[in-house]
């Protein structure tokens, strides 16, 4: 079923997810994105790149998510010009993409939309825009200044904190500054992009074969989903298709990523409130999952498993058996905790209607993924659209209205225990086939989206192929770009101390986002 | 009084606390370790980590005062001379007189006045709020405190710890209701006067929630040495206030020899139980949310007044 968009003509993308392209010229990008919006549809990532060398100026893409499926409006702009319409007015997250285009590409939003800079600190000037083709791989500059125009929150007794990027734990690097009240929070402005090294350049160096390994790597908490919407990506271009025994192998992958990561997850939040029994007991059983990570497939965190075709790992019944054997006492063990969990009462009162993003916030900010599941917008990809295995296993979602603290605790622990029972269910049934099917040489031009559902939320890879099999421009989106502003809102009229608490409920990646 | 044997004592007394708390501390970890089924570190840690910070150079902020370098030293004073005034091991002792209950509570408050006046002096937004915060927690803690000593004062008659720790020890066993809500009150006192859980945590690594860690987070080397150190005979001060209160039997008279022996072993079981059991609370209780620990202070500052309450219902 073809999604309709006014006056623009979709060409359907070959892929495991439904997605379609089209040219618009500058009325009707503002026009589809209006529609989608209107038809509750999201942004869920935009991008530029610089399509000179070809004639046609600079390029800014938007992939729009709607209920057929993915559509990438391609808006070419005119040599002189380097603006396009503004979409931060019909999706408040396309703000800090917009940013992120600017710092790299040096296209212009026409609209109100915030024009400071994101990405870039003093490690480039302004006015050089790393990812313009004629901009050296190995260029470097002095360090330059760092100035950036905070919004200052006025009124009596309002001070700032400013924390990070350096923090007291062994954490990644982000800035935050608190505008408070005594305690009271009345403003928080995050500041990222510490982590940016060049991904998204380094790619057009790259075969699209290796471009795999660095997308593997682009946040390595989530490196079997950004592999698999690699793969994905590209599998679509060439057009092939891999067995299903591959693709059951790599949703097997993808849940015991999700199952290990909730696992810390959880692990942390008790261990935030001070309930240090909670995270030894949690990161036991991570640590568990990892070891048998490794012994199964030889990598504790499965990166470069997920191969273009298929996986490069295999699991034969006795490796099958001891991780049926193992899902099996992680959802005994799970259940005891999840019991201590919900009983205890000092947790509880941690974290209900702590950090609390109500339904009406999300949906207006776009979020997506386990953050919006728990604020009551049921989304995951693995349901709808269902891509390939998923459609066959028919994952169960997970969802809670409440918003809160305890809201994404309770979605966590309903995923875990999902993914354990999914993961039997593949042990169990895995069909025969081919681990790996080759890949043929992709036509430059040739144009794919990945789309999987990481256990933070959704992520998308959109590759464009150009000559001799090499990547012209690769786009890895992280759930965090839309989620990232969530969490600014979420600790609105709470305290201080609790912040640390409300940041790990999300758990967001900073180098997804920075790249 | 001052005699050659009870100054012996007091000097015995003095050097064993300052010796023993980090053991203490140690012991507290090895516990928490335990209940949280880990493997636990050693007990001596404290003494490697004390060892090892005196070996480093301190670094200090450019815009640090004299103050900042003082209050370690300051606060290692108030908390040895705590130490020397509590009937750890014996009553009678010299220092004793100095100082009753008020005066004691008075020590450790100059402390706490001097540590935020040292987190505020460098001017970063982190020692701000840990200051804030433990002023929040000690101008609620202090009356509570009070409230409770005031208790076991009124039992005795006297606000000199020696004569009440005599009085509670040395009087034939009687039960004192009053002194059951003393010490519910005391025990709230005491963990959040040491900065434990549930209203510090002191193994966070997260600066925003931190109240006491906040407060020293610009400290290294032998500064950062001095105030741990301090903060383990704080604790260990503390618990034996707590010993001397509600569970005084086994304590010597100072010059005494021969019940030393008896009052070693008595405090060391004490505060083998003592240590455990704080490990135990500290592994069930999750950290309250702030803005309830002046409700966790006020409850116990409720009960030290009940059971100043109950002592008069049942004495009148």
């Amino acid at each position: 079923m073809t999604p309709v968009l006014p006056a623009i003509q979709l060409l359907p993308l070959a892929g495991a997810v439904p997605a379609w392209r089209a040219e618009v010229d500058a009325p009707r990008w503002r026009a589809g994105c209006e529609a989608a919006a209107g038809a509750g549809g999201r942004l869920a990532a935009l991008w530029a790149s610089d399509e000179r060398d070809r004639g046609q100026g600079f390029c800014v893409r938007a992939l729009l998510v709607l209920y057929e499926g993915l559509v990438c409006l391609e808006l070419h702009l005119a040599d002189a010009t380097q603006t396009y319409p503004d979409l931060s007015d019909l999706f408040a997250c396309a703000t800090r993409m917009q940013r992120a285009a600017h710092d790299l590409v040096g296209v212009i939003p026409q609209g109100n939309s915030d024009r400071r800079k994101w990405l870039r600190h003093g490690a480039w000037p302004e006015g050089v825009f790393p990812l313009h083709r004629d901009f050296a791989l190995a260029s470097s500059f002095a360090p330059g200044d760092d100035h950036y125009p905070f919004v200052r929150v006025e009124g009596e007794g309002v001070h700032e904190i400013p924390v990070g990027p350096v923090h007291a734990g062994t954490i990644e690097p982000g800035h935050f500054r608190f505008s408070i009240v005594g305690e009271k929070v009345l403003r928080l402005e995050e500041r990222l992009g510490y982590k940016h090294k060049g991904i998204e350049k380094r790619f057009e160096s790259m075969t699209l074969e290796d471009g795999a390994r660095l997308a593997g790597r682009v946040s390595g908490d989530s490196t079997v989903a950004y592999a698999w919407a690699y793969a994905m990506a590209l599998e679509g271009m060439a057009g092939v298709r891999p067995s299903a025994r591959a693709l059951h192998l790599r949703a097997l992958l993808l849940e015991r990523e999700r199952v290990a990561n909730h696992l810390g997850d959880l692990g942390y939040l008790g261990n935030d409130c001070a309930l240090t029994f909670g995270f030894t007991q949690f990161w036991r059983m991570k640590e568990d999952v990892l070891r048998s990570n490794a012994r199964a497939f030889g990598h504790r965190y499965l990166m470069d498993r997920v191969v273009p075709g298929g996986v490069a790992c295999d699991v034969d019944s006795a490796s099958a058996q001891a991780m049926i054997a193992e899902a099996l006492r992680l959802k005994d063990e799970l259940r005891t905790l999840r019991s201590i969990y919900y009983n205890h009462a000092g947790l509880q009162d941690r974290c209900i209607t702590t950090g609390r993003l109500l339904p009406l916030t999300a949906a207006r900010l776009g979020i997506v993924g386990l953050a919006a599941r728990a604020s009551g917008h049921a989304i995951d990809a693995r349901v709808h659209p269902g891509f390939a295995p998923y459609d066959e296993l028919q994952p169960r979602i997970a969802s809670h209205r409440n918003g809160d603290v305890a809201a994404r605790i309770v979605v966590r622990f309903e995923e875990a225990f999902e993914s354990l029972r999914l993961q039997r269910l593949i042990l169990e049934h895995l069909p025969q086939g081919a681990l790996r099917t080759p890949v043929g040489e992709a036509a430059e031009g040739a144009f794919g989206i990945g789309w999987i559902e990481g256990w933070r939320g959704e992520v998308l890879v959109a590759l464009e192929a150009g000559r001799g099999g090499r990547v012209r421009r690769c786009h890895p989106h992280d759930p965090s770009w839309q989620n990232w502003p969530a969490l600014e809102h979420a600790v609105i009229g709470n305290i201080v101390p609790d912040f640390p608490l409300i940041n790990k409920s999300f758990n967001l990646s900073y180098a997804g986002a920075d790249l | 009084m001052n005699s050659a044997p009870a100054i012996a004592f007091q000097i015995l007394q003095s050097v064993l606390v300052v010796l023993a708390a980090p053991l203490l501390m140690g012991w507290v970890n090895q516990c928490r370790a335990w209940l949280q089924n880990r493997s636990a570190p050693s007990v001596l840690l404290p003494y490697y980590t004390l060892a090892k910070l005196l070996h480093k150079d301190a670094v200090i902020a450019r815009d640090a005062s004299p103050l900042f370098r003082l209050t370690p030293y300051v606060l290692f004073g108030c908390m040895w001379l705590a130490a020397g005034i509590v009937p750890v091991l014996a009553t009678g002792l010299p220092f004793a007189p100095a100082a009753d209950i008020i005066a004691l509570v008075g020590v450790f408050a100059l402390a706490r006045v001097f540590s935020a006046l040292a987190a505020m002096d460098i001017g970063t937004s982190f020692g701000g709020l840990g200051a804030r915060r433990e002023m929040l927690i000690g101008f609620l803690a202090e009356p509570a405190m009070l409230m409770t000593l005031f208790t076991a004062a009124f039992i005795s008659g006297s606000t000199q710890l020696a004569t009440i720790v005599d009085t509670l020890a040395h009087r034939e066993f009687a039960i004192y209701p009053s002194l059951a809500f003393a010490a519910v009150a005391f025990l709230m006192v005491l963990l959040a006067e040491n900065a434990r859980i549930p209203i510090d945590n002191p193994t966070t690594h997260l600066e925003l929630t931190m109240v006491h860690e906040a407060m020293i987070l610009e400290y290294s080397a032998r500064h950062l040495a001095l105030i741990e150190w301090a903060v383990a005979i704080k604790l260990f001060a503390y618990m034996t206030i707590g010993f001397a209160f509600f569970v005084p039997w086994g304590i010597a008279e100072a010059g005494n020899w021969a019940a030393l022996p008896v009052a070693l072993a008595a405090l060391l079981a004490k505060l083998a139980l003592a240590g455990a059991g704080l490990a135990l609370l500290e592994t069930l209780l999750a950290k309250l949310r702030l803005f309830l620990a002046p409700e966790f202070l006020s409850s116990a500052f409720l009960l030290g007044v009940l059971g100043m309450l109950i002592h008069f219902l049942v004495s009148g």
